[in-house]
């Protein structure tokens, strides 16, 4: 049997009983992490602040918000907007939250390939961070259907109606999905329930993969140098913090991240106050009604680089090029065949596929947003075309790169 | 050795009893997301098809979701070609185009355009003609035609009577 003596305090009785002591060692005090990183490496500490953010401001709107076809339009635009007192700013952060948080994941996934972070051990934490993405994605969709406005019901038709997969028409799939010929009651009750429930409990868990995942491979560094954590960390506690590569995740780089999100907050609370317009379509401000579609059915800015791989094909075509963009980050760590995990300026070939990615990322969503006509149809036609055979080729230039 | 097969035997078996549990319960969680009987049963329109204008495009609405009809003009039955002509629902010598209005590509509803004689989806560009037919891609087919059975004046929706039947064993719908 274990042995427990009488505790000389609260510290020394929890510790008996939990071993916090050690608990926070690995996690805080004795997770090290190098010296050589920039504040790209805030994005993940950014991202744990805007999804609390997302849960506190949800909770508040789900004690005013209904979730029925007759009553939740005004549960949001009257109750919520106009009676609730400080309504508006939950909906506000809410919906800024939520549009911020694809922005930062965005530069985060990026930063990820930039330094190449997904390779040597670290292939793990790149793919509970496509897992995250993913859930966020149907988290942001399953959200914006609640407010039931002319963009919630028009999306939630054009949206479920892919799960027909084109010619091979899956009507019934969709009435499964949506519960009803047309998105209807059903439709909105389970995704209220997914949207506050189960894709927020997903959220957590994967969060939770996330960190785990980066404990043992350690964060990449700048310099993309192989670091001996072990050897490295005795250095420090042997109480040559200078020399050594790395320092203590709390409260040494804690205090840097820290600083990092205290700007991130100037810029995040200078949009909840006086520029959420972008996160609040106009179009939604009309309520759902199946016999009027808007003139121009668009998603949310951060869908609009898959949207527009979609929608210059035909059907099966474009459906199959939009199944392709979805997944295809997630094997990003396989088809780079290259095992430098190094920032992309060293990597040759691979710095221009960076930037051009990047690039074709920028106007995919640019296109996405101008209605699809003319020469705007040609560039985004292009653009996808580019996108795709981007990634046929990652293989092919990564093969023979010279080691750094 | 004697042990390790009896709690082989006992793993095994509980596999068995929880694989026929998750099973069980998969069924009733895909059960629990059909549509609800009280939706299907819903699910019928009755046309009275004698108060349509020539010429005038209407819009009704079953299941949700709008029903186009237009009764053609004598030029528009003058000018149908072989295919179009497949498409035309007859009822006491009227034409009528029939189709669900939503466009077969992703589901926005086409815009009919009375001085082209046409319908323009503006979600991704797609066009179709006065009959239903695609004109302008992405919509990979024509309308659909929903399922309708003729009485006398009246087209039941959502039923399934002769007509509708032939067109659809002929593949001019869904
Ligand atoms: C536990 C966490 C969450 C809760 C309890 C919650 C709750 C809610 C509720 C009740 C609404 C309806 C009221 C409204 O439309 O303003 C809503 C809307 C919305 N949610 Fe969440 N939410 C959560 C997390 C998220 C996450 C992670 C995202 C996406 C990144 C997200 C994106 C949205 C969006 C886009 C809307 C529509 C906003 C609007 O049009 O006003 N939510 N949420
Ligand atoms: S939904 Fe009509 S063209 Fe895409």
């Amino acid at each position: 049997m274990a042995n427990f003596t009488k505790a000389t305090g609260i510290k020394d009785w929890l510790n008996q009983r939990l071993a916090i002591e050690k608990v926070e060692k690995v996690i805080a005090s004795e997770y090290w992490i190098p010296k050589n990183i920039n504040f790209l490496w805030a994005m993940g500490m950014i991202l744990v602040f805007t999804f609390k953010m997302l849960l506190i401001s949800g909770i508040f709107l789900m004690m005013y918000y209904q979730p029925s076809v007759e009553q939740a339009f005004d549960s949001v635009n009257y109750t919520i907007m106009r009676e609730v007192d400080f309504g508006w700013l939950w909906r506000h952060v809410h919906a800024v939250a939520s549009s911020v948080t694809f922005l930062i994941m965005y530069i985060h996934m990026f930063t990820g390939i930039y330094y190449g972070s997904y390779k040597k051990g670290r292939e793990m934490i790149w793919i509970s961070g496509m897992l995250l993405f993913i859930t966020f994605s149907a988290a942001a969709f399953s959200g914006y259907m609640l407010p039931w406005g002319q963009m919630s019901y028009w999306a939630g038709m054009v949206i479920t109606n892919i799960f027909s997969l084109g010619g091979l028409h899956m009507d019934g799939l969709v009435e499964w999905i949506r519960g009803d010929y047309v998105p209807a009651q059903a439709f909105l009750t389970r995704f209220y329930m997914l949207h506050v429930l189960l894709l927020p409990l997903a959220i957590i868990g994967l969060m939770g993969l996330h960190f785990a995942a980066l404990r043992i491979p350690h964060v990449n560094n700048q310099d993309g140098e192989e670091i001996d954590f072990d050897a490295e960390a005795k250095k420090y506690l042997d109480g040559d913090k200078k020399g050594s590569k790395v320092m203590r995740f709390a409260n040494d780089f804690l205090s840097k991240d820290m600083m990092v999100l205290g700007i991130f907050l100037i810029f995040f609370f200078y949009l909840v106050f006086f520029n959420y317009g972008f996160a609040l379509d106009p179009v939604n401000m009309d309520k759902a009604d199946g016999l009027i579609t808007p003139k121009h059915i668009y998603p949310e800015w951060y869908f609009l680089w898959s949207y527009e791989i979609l929608r210059p094909f035909s059907t099966n075509v474009g459906l199959i090029a939009f199944g392709f963009a979805q997944v295809i980050y997630l094997f990003l760590p396989w088809l780079d065949r290259s095992s430098n995990a190094v920032a992309a300026s060293r990597r040759g070939k691979f710095k221009i596929w960076f930037w051009v990615l990047l690039i074709d990322m920028i106007v995919l969503t640019a296109m996405g947003k101008l209605p699809p006509e003319g020469i705007f149809s040609t560039i985004g036609l292009v653009a996808a075309l580019v996108f795709i055979a981007l990634w046929i080729i990652l293989p092919f230039i990564t093969m023979n790169e010279k080691k750094v | 050795m004697h042990n390790n097969s009896r709690r082989g035997f006992m793993g095994k078996a509980f596999g068995a009893v929880a694989g026929v549990g998750v099973l069980g319960s998969l069924v009733a969680m895909k059960k629990s997301w059909d549509p609800l009987p009280s939706v299907r049963a819903a699910g019928f329109t009755t046309l009275d098809m004698s108060i349509y204008k020539e010429g005038e495009l209407i819009t009704e609405q079953w299941r949700g979701k709008p029903v186009f009809v237009l009764k053609k003009t004598a030029e528009m039955i003058e000018k149908q070609t072989e295919s179009q002509e497949k498409r035309d629902i007859i009822i006491n010598g009227s034409h009528f185009m029939v189709a669900i209005g939503l466009c077969t590509h992703l589901g926005c509803i086409p815009a009919y355009k009375v001085d082209e004689e046409e319908f323009l989806c503006a979600c991704h560009g797609g066009k179709f003609d006065w009959s239903g037919e695609v004109t302008l891609l992405p919509p990979p087919r024509a309308l659909d035609i929903p399922p309708f059975k003729i009485e006398g004046n009246n087209m039941i929706l959502g039923e399934i009577g002769p007509e509708f039947k032939a067109m659809k064993d002929s593949g001019i719908t869904l």
